[in-house]
């Protein structure tokens, strides 16, 4: 799949584009620090970096979305300002968004025309797209229906459409920012296959990631993003993924977390066929069977949007479902009045959502008031019908020291802190709660890297003092590290469990695409 | 009841309608761009005023439709700078202007004309007179045809029929045109236009001012047309209605037709308590009956009758992400 | 990060908007050929020169301290009340119905009854809307909106229909008995040695205001009602999350704010009119938004801008009886300031932020 031939080919041709000094700030944050970057005609170049790297933002101001303070953006080597959307268009620029731009109760042909009409009535338009929509379809291998409504597709259907638009627009570098993160390992593979295509047929492609995987197996050229800089550009045939992960994140690191042997002790958690159905009629829980003992540390693999939300949501208590949950040997509601976030905490179950920002914290609130958000019910924190904000307070300081949250000021809005210390104040909220199963989602999305080590050593001593963790992550690496057996998820069934040790990245890739048992 | 109360019935549910379907279009276009718009009652009553005011003081109903039109659409703008450029709250700005209006139309009254914020009673050229379609005389001794073109469809004035034809052409603009489409696009999803590379705030201006252009006729409907003069408050909860009446039609422009042509005849029915004593054989308070429309936005709100889905962008200011 | 210290954001954002609504006010009345400095005179005694303008003044704030509570509560739980209004009139109903059904003893047994019936009919009147938005998600402020005209079509067939003294052509009740009458700020303080003007409609609901004040702020900073209501308000899904119900808080928020509005009629009913007219409630609802917003939604907030707006009834009343400048005036300062201080707040708070930050830098 790696192409160099098709690259050294075009060698000697002007760069497809050429990015020069480009620095960008928000505020006081450098998010592009003077970078530089060739990407030549007819090949795939990677560009990789931890989240918050910077990546989104160099790829946003090549669209045209912000304004680089500084810095020139050369196309086919001209000279070319982008102050917009409509101008990057014109410079044969298509980009495939993370979080697809497409209008939802549209048919398929009414989002590729959108802003990309003829003329100003729709009928004729409508049936000269369809006949370009077509050929262009048979011309890259890629099918859809022009009548479908795009809320009636899939996800992988819709990041067609999504290039289809690109390519209708007659689009000669295409951009794809963090294309794989809703697909399954199977559906990926056949974007690469699309993308080696238009290749092939001489467009330019960027793809935007933080998988390894990706890029070794994608991309021509790879350059590497770490805060705010680029640190290198090197031909994916002459690197590793070592080497890669190395200059993303400046020294070495191995993803492992010191931890003894797991002893598994009573079980914990028992769960039963357990379904759940969305609120729009689908299932998304479709008979889960999982155990959690105390002692043990269980993750859940599996492609975002497989139902590991929908698990987390049950057991913490917002959402209905149908089934048997035991905590102890005991029954849990799964629906009506006993069936909420304060009953489920009541019972010894804490919880590190996964979006902590939407759910985990009140974004606005101080740190002292979201240290006692879920448990302000609980007899230390009220007295009556009052909140007994001095005791909160003081509690609020003790566990930031002890987690080490900075700045240690309990008036600050939870919003002023940085996404490490924000996941702190979670952490320490649910496991000084002392559970007796902690449910966790997704611990270090967007947190840095020494802040990773610390959350991840909290919640082995949370095992090693003999409690359940059930560990729901997107980054198998994670999974991998952390827990001592793997469940994996896929289309709201569970495909398999591995003892973490007893099994690798690729066994378990397999079972995420549904392949497998 | 007998032939003839029919037609009068329908025939001042008609004029009674034609400010609501005039509103409540104006409401579809601004609210199917994403915008909210409940301030289409101050709009109306700005345009009500300045169309009035103005056709007093030059004698011309057209300049002084004009002037309703040009006060609406600043109303408009207001609305736009608020929610589109400022991204400020939709509904308090609708509030705002609703008030605005309430209390500049008899602040400027009573200045311009000091008669307790009325306008003079406007005559001749300063009025929308009735316009009698051809061969109406001829044909009104034609049995049940004749009453119906004579009586009902001939005899209102230009704004009637103008506010009739709006229907179709804003149905065809909204479904057959780019502009439409780009329209519709910009209330479910802004970030697919602006990625298209479509301004999404200069679509929400285009809407935004339609919507003041329609609740400006709309005005000048009530002043010039269907009244002969400015007295405040004189809108009196229209836009309201008209508000209920897009949500009763689900946004659509045939449905708008319908919804309120339905409010318009509970306004007749409430100036004709016999019509209903005679149909139903009980007495209903006109108070009553006035308070039907909202009473049945209010149930279809509760999705009791089919669930009433607003464009999936209202309400919200449009910020650029990643 | 905050860009803005939050005494700016308490203090500098409502009175620039003020300060904008002000200077376009003036201009307005230059517009209209009168003389803004002479109005704000002619406003500054007849509001605040006298005991008679300070009791006109009073009165008209505790009209907008219950309504500017009523919209502040459910802002607080993110729900935006238009319906103050609609439950303020049917709050009337509550009093109208208590202070002419039951023989009360005395003006205090009397005031707790009616000040139940008022609370009652008031958050009856938002109950449906509430539950309408909490189970089936129907936008509540169209359905507000709603209320208030059914509201208003309600009374109004109460009133001719069944509440109308045989023979009265009024569409209004009969006189409450003199048993209900509540003692005015004269009989008040009269003991204590201040002669307060008599013919001042200003009375002992004000004081029940200010309580309900301080209770709201107790409610919302100290109580876990209070912090699950402000949590819902800012975020649903961290409610849900926290084992906060949507539906309970919803309804309870709404129901409080709906009481609140309703409570208003203890003192425009019963207090001032001690009747129930048509239409009571003079648009005080919609001014609690202005005041709601104005005040930042903080009951001591609230109770500086109640008194504003009651300085601004009352002098606006002077104006119009003493120049040529309709009472409207004051419908379009309050458009105004709803204005500023809502819809176009980014436009006041952007430069201020970029100060700030400007600021900030130069200090760094």
């Amino acid at each position: 799949m790696s192409g160099s031939d098709t690259s050294g080919r075009q060698e000697t041709a002007a760069p497809a584009i050429e990015l020069q000094g480009i620095s960008k700030a928000f505020g006081p944050v450098q998010a592009n620090k003077d970078i530089s970057i060739r990407v030549m005609p007819g090949t795939i170049h990677g560009i990789i970096g931890e989240n918050g790297a910077g990546k989104s933002t160099l790829m946003s101001i090549l669209y045209g979305f912000y304004k680089a303070d500084k810095g020139e953006i050369f196309i086919a080597g001209q000279k070319t300002d982008i102050p917009d959307s409509q101008a990057a268009i014109a410079a044969g620029i298509g980009m495939v968004f993370q979080h697809f731009k497409l209008v939802e109760n549209f048919t398929v042909l009414e989002n590729i025309i959108l802003g990309a009409e003829d003329g100003g009535l729709l009928t004729p338009s409508l049936a000269k797209a369809r006949k370009t929509l077509l050929e262009l379809e048979h011309e890259y291998g890629l099918n859809v229906d022009p009548d479908a409504v795009i809320e009636e597709l899939g996800v992988g259907m819709q990041q067609r459409v999504e290039i289809l638009k690109a390519l209708y627009r007659q689009a000669d570098i295409l951009i794809l920012d963090e294309p794989t993160g809703v697909l399954t390992p199977a559906e990926a593979d056949q974007l690469f296959r699309i993308l080696d295509r238009l290749r092939e047929e001489g467009k330019t492609i960027i793809l935007i990631t933080h998988k390894l995987r990706e890029i070794m197996e994608a991309t021509d050229t790879v350059s590497v993003m770490r805060r705010g800089e680029m640190t290198a550009t090197v031909k994916t045939k002459d690197t590793s993924p070592a080497e890669l992960a190395e200059l993303m994140v400046g020294r070495k690191v191995l993803l492992r977390v010191d931890k003894k042997p797991a002893v598994p002790g009573d079980v914990v958690l028992d769960i039963k066929n357990l379904h759940v159905v969305d609120d729009k009629g689908v299932e998304r829980l479709k008979g889960i069977d999982l155990q959690v003992r105390a002692g043990e540390i269980v993750g859940i693999a599996g492609v975002a949007g497989n139902g590991q939300s929908e698990l987390l949501e049950v057991l913490g208590g917002y959402a209905d479902a149908t089934g048997e949950i035991r905590v102890n040997g005991q029954p849990l509601d799964l629906s009506g009045k006993h069936s909420d976030g304060r009953s489920r905490r009541a019972r010894g179950i804490a919880h590190v959502p996964e979006d902590r920002q939407r759910e985990g914290l009140i974004m606005d609130f101080s740190a002292w008031e979201n240290t006692a958000f879920g448990y302000h019910r609980d007899p230390d924190y009220q007295s009556g019908v009052l909140l007994n904000n001095a005791a909160i307070r003081a509690d609020t300081e003790a566990k930031m020291e002890r987690f080490d949250v900075r700045p240690p000021n309990p008036g600050l809005a939870a919003k002023n802190f940085s996404g490490g210390n924000q996941q702190k104040i979670v952490l320490a909220r649910e496991i000084e709660r002392n559970p007796d199963l902690l449910l966790v989602g997704q611990p270090t999305r967007g947190v840095d890297i020494g802040a990773i080590e610390f959350i991840h050593q909290q919640i082995v001593a949370l095992r090693d003092k003999g409690k359940a963790v059930l560990l729901v992550s997107v980054e198998l690496e994670e999974i991998l590290a952390l827990a001592d057996r793997v469940a994996v998820m896929f289309d709201g069934h569970i495909m398999g469990e591995r003892m973490s040790a007893e099994t690798d990245e690729k066994e378990l890739g397999l079972l995420m695409a549904g392949v497998g048992n | 009841m007998d032939f003839l109360t029919l037609i009068q019935l329908l025939d001042s549910t008609v004029r009674l309608a034609t400010p609501l379907l005039l509103a409540c279009l104006a409401g579809l276009f601004s609210e199917r761009a994403g915008i909210f718009d409940i301030g289409l009652e101050g709009k109306m009553l700005a345009a009500a005023f300045f169309s009035a005011a103005i056709a007093a003081l030059t004698g011309s109903v057209w300049i002084g439709l004009l002037a309703g039109i040009t006060a609406s659409m600043l109303f408009s703008l207001l609305h736009g700078l608020a929610s589109i450029t400022f991204r400020g709250n939709q509904l308090i700005s609708g509030v705002a202007i609703n008030f605005l209006a309430a209390g500049l139309t008899v602040l400027i009254a009573q200045d311009w004309f000091s008669q307790g914020g009325r306008t003079p009673s406007l005559m001749g050229g300063a009025r929308f007179e009735p316009i009698t379609l051809p061969f109406a005389e001829a044909f009104g001794s034609v049995p049940f045809i004749g009453p119906i073109y004579q009586e009902l469809i001939s005899g209102h004035s230009i704004l009637v029929y103008l506010a009739f034809a709006m229907v179709p052409l804003t149905w065809w603009i909204l479904f057959r045109t780019r502009f439409g489409l780009r329209l519709r696009a910009v209330g479910e999803n802004p970030a697919a236009v602006d990625t298209a590379g479509v301004s999404v705030v200069g679509l929400r201006y285009a809407a935004v001012m339609i919507c003041g252009v329609l609740c400006g006729i709309a005005g000048a409907y009530l002043s010039t047309a269907l009244q002969a003069g400015f007295v405040k408050d004189m809108s009196a909860g229209r836009g309201f209605i008209a508000l209920a009446a897009l949500i009763f039609a689900k946004w659509r422009p045939w449905y708008a037709l319908y919804a309120t042509l339905l409010f318009g005849l509970f306004g007749a029915l409430e100036t004709r308590p016999d019509v209903i004593e005679a149909l139903f054989g009980i007495k209903v308070q006109g108070a009553l009956l006035g308070a039907l429309p909202y009473v049945m936005t209010v149930i279809i709100l509760a999705g009791f009758v089919g669930k009433a889905i607003p464009p999936r962008a209202g309400g919200e200011p449009y910020v650029k992400e990643r | 990060m905050e860009v803005m210290p939050k005494w700016a954001e308490v203090t500098l954002v409502p009175l620039i908007s003020l300060l904008l609504a002000a200077i376009l006010s003036a201009l307005v009345i230059l517009a209209i050929g009168e003389d803004p400095i002479a109005a704000v005179n002619l406003m500054v005694t007849g509001a605040l020169g006298s005991t008679y303008g300070w009791g006109y003044t009073l009165y008209y704030a505790t009209n907008f301290l219950f309504t500017g509570l009523a919209v502040s509560v459910a802002f607080h739980a993110g729900l935006f009340n238009i319906g103050g209004e609609g439950q303020a009139m049917l709050g009337g109903l509550g009093v109208a119905l208590a202070c002419l059904l039951i023989p009360w003893p005395h003006w205090t047994l009397a005031l707790l009854g009616a000040a139940g019936a008022a609370a009652l009919f008031g958050a009856a009147w938002a109950a449906i809307p509430a539950f309408l938005q909490a189970k089936r998600g129907s936008h509540i402020v169209i359905t507000t909106i709603m209320f208030n005209f059914i509201g208003a079509a309600v009374l109004n067939y109460v009133l001719v229909n069944l509440m109308r003294p045989a023979g009265s052509m009024d569409p209004a009740t009969a006189r409450f008995p003199e048993t209900t009458h509540l003692p005015t700020l004269h009989d008040i303080l009269a003991p204590i040695g201040i002669n307060f003007s008599k013919s001042a409609p200003a009375n002992v609901t004000f004081l029940i205001a200010l309580l309900a004040c301080v209770l709201v702020w107790f409610l919302l900073w100290r109580t876990w009602l209070g912090y699950e209501i402000r949590s819902y308000g800012k975020s649903e899904p961290a409610a849900k999350y926290g084992g906060i119900s949507p539906t309970a808080i919803t309804m309870i928020a709404m129901l409080i704010s709906g009481g609140l509005a309703g409570l208003m009629a203890i003192n425009n009913v019963m207090g001032e009119a001690e009747r129930l007219v048509l239409n009571a409630v003079e648009g005080a609802g919609f001014i609690g938004i202005a005041v709601a917003l104005m005040g930042r939604s903080h009951p001591f907030g609230v109770l500086l801008a109640a008194i504003l707006f009651g300085f601004l009834y009352q002098g606006g009343a002077e104006l119009a009886l003493w120049t040529s400048i309709p009472r409207e005036l004051i419908v379009v300062i309050q458009a105004l300031v709803i204005l500023f201080t809502g819809a176009l707040d980014n436009m006041v708070r952007m430069p201020l932020e970029r100060l700030f930050l400007m600021m900030r830098r130069r200090n760094a």
